[in-house]
């Protein structure tokens, strides 16, 4: 079977990039300097933004600081894909402060980074990671990872 | 404040006439009927005929996601048909207080003088999810598909962030479930009624890391209904002196949200903004104590929504019971329990009856109601005259009623 990644939602990070390049991608307003993320494409949202600017493109930060962090130790319902004839491994999520963007953007932890291995206030950095395949239309479903950078 | 009409709030008070609940549990049996059996209730207990009530407000049951929406009519026609006014408001866990908004409104307006707001929920066993198919324009169904996140999971990003800003530890956060726990088996129309111990919550297994199952509240069915009405429809009713709500407040939070709450990916930037003067559930409470002209000085209790044990410590600093991060405080010293200073939660709580989502918000408010009337029973707060009962739900809904008497 030939495989096909497609990203879990299109346009919200890069693809085909190496682990170096990799970024999770927002939209700035050109007028106000909001940044949104997950992108927002039609309407600036900062109320006090005096408009007339355009929602631009732009890579976030690579790296950030964990705000916090839980786990889920009960497999999550549809539409979350898991195979129920396959034992259940909690995931790890993690929600990470970017500084430059002054957001947090929640994503799952890069597969084996687990809660003892995560502190509030660690760096962590965002990473391309796969959610889930699916053999049936041979797709490899990409998404983001956060994980903690080597110290 | 200046001179009000009734001595109420900016529109005036409205009266409580009638509270209804049908018990919380697992019963097997349709919405419909769980509402019926609290609006009759409430409509025995205001001792107003079904044919009166010139409006009712449902709030929505979901069925079958978002094109399921069902309420206000359903209500109606099995109460038979008698052509009310009729209105059914969907907010996810502030449903019920949006019904309460959307009757009082009408009240005041002069549209109506007496209303029945009803709510009832069948759930579905385990996590809450959305409606099927790919809708990847749905910020909900986009944080299960992307993320897994169910809403346990946000509560456990709280509790965590709680324990490394403030301290907080599990065992502070399992003092609430021994406290609602107590309370609730007081409260005849609980789901559960066993007082449960610390060493019990500890033992039992992690959902989402630091919350363990008995941090977090059950789903679960339920019912409850109010009957409002003008204060001269209340005095021609022949009651002088009823429990009068005296704020909602339904505010939106403010741009930009700085906490990563349901069902969101990620918070809005601070960037080109200056961070709102108070969080979210901050803003609730704020608006109802501005509106009834009421300080947290002065409530008698609290209901609040404890989905999970750590987010009920949150909401005491929110409602101003306490300073930031002094939240555990509280519970260890007793503060918040029956017989401290400002009990929370004597109904038993979301930790003793379980999400019934449209219903909840509503049965706050009967017990805010039963404890101003001074009908408790053995939950009675001694004296009580003012209370609040707050609650928030997804997409930017929340909703605090205030009641006096
Ligand atoms: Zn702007």
């Amino acid at each position: 079977m030939v495989w096909r990644c497609r990203p879990v939602v299109p346009g919200w990070f890069t693809e085909g990039g190496d682990d170096g390049g990799f970024r999770l991608l927002g939209t700035r307003c050109t007028a106000c300097s909001a940044v949104f993320f997950p992108r927002e494409d039609v309407h600036c949202r900062n109320p006090g933004c005096r408009g007339g600017g355009e929602l631009v493109e732009v890579p976030l930060s690579r790296r950030g600081r964990v705000w916090s962090y839980t786990d889920g130790r009960y497999r999550p319902p549809a539409p979350y894909v898991s195979d129920p004839a396959v034992p259940w491994e909690p995931y790890t999520l993690v929600a990470v402060e970017l500084a430059a963007e002054a957001l947090v953007v929640l994503g799952q932890a890069a597969p084996g980074v687990g809660i003892g291995d995560l502190a509030v206030g660690m760096e962590v950095e965002a990473v391309p990671g796969v959610l889930n395949e699916d053999a049936g239309t041979g797709t490899v479903w990409t998404t983001w990872h956060w994980r903690p950078v080597a110290a | 404040m200046s001179a009000r009409a009734d001595g109420g709030g900016a529109g005036g008070d409205v009266a409580v006439l009638g509270t209804g609940m049908h018990a919380w549990g697992k019963w097997g049996r349709s919405f419909v009927e769980y509402g019926v059996a609290a609006a009759r209730a409430a409509l025995a207990d205001a001792g107003v005929d079904w044919r009166d009530v010139g409006a009712v407000v449902g709030a929505d049951t979901v069925r079958g996601g978002y094109p399921g929406y069902v309420a206000g009519a359903t209500f109606a026609r099995a109460l038979g048909w008698q052509g009310a006014r009729v209105m059914s408001v969907y907010a996810a866990c502030a449903s019920g207080a949006q019904a309460i908004a959307a009757a009082r409104a009408q009240i005041l307006a002069g549209l109506a003088d007496v209303v029945l707001v009803v709510g009832a929920d069948a759930a579905p066993k385990g996590f809450f999810a959305p409606a099927g198919g790919e809708r990847p324009d749905d910020p909900d169904w986009l944080r299960f598909r992307v993320l897994g996140a169910t809403n346990p999971a946000y509560f456990g990003l709280l509790a965590r962030r709680r324990m490394a800003v403030h301290g907080e530890t599990p065992e502070d956060f399992a003092l609430v479930k021994v406290k609602n726990a107590a309370a609730g088996a007081l409260n005849p129309y609980a789901r559960y009624r066993r007082p449960v111990t610390a060493a019990e919550v500890a033992a039992s297994p992690v959902v989402a890391d630091p919350l363990r199952l008995l941090d977090i509240c059950a789903t679960s069915d339920g019912a409850a209904a109010l009957v409002l009405a003008s204060m001269a429809y209340a005095r021609r009713h022949g009651v002088a002196d009823p429990v009068r709500v005296r704020a909602v407040s339904t505010v939106t939070p403010v741009y930009p949200r700085t906490v990563p709450d349901l069902p969101d990916i990620a918070t809005d930037s601070a960037v080109g903004a200056a961070p709102a003067p108070c969080s979210f559930r901050e803003s609730i409470a704020r608006a109802a104590y501005e509106e009834a002209g009421i300080g947290p000085e002065e409530l008698s209790l609290a209901e609040v929504y404890d989905l999970s044990t750590a987010l009920e410590l949150q909401w005491y600093e929110d409602l101003g019971l306490c300073g930031e991060g002094e939240g555990a405080r509280l519970v260890r010293e007793g503060v918040t329990a029956l017989g401290g200073r400002v009990p929370v939660n004597v109904s038993g709580g979301l930790a003793s009856f379980g999400e019934a989502v449209p219903a909840q918000a509503l049965a706050q408010v009967c017990e805010l109601t039963r404890q101003l009337r001074g009908t408790a029973g053995a939950r009675q707060v001694p004296g009580a005259r003012v209370g609040i009962a707050v609650n928030q739900g997804l997409f930017g809904h929340g909703g605090g009623v205030l009641v006096v008497r």
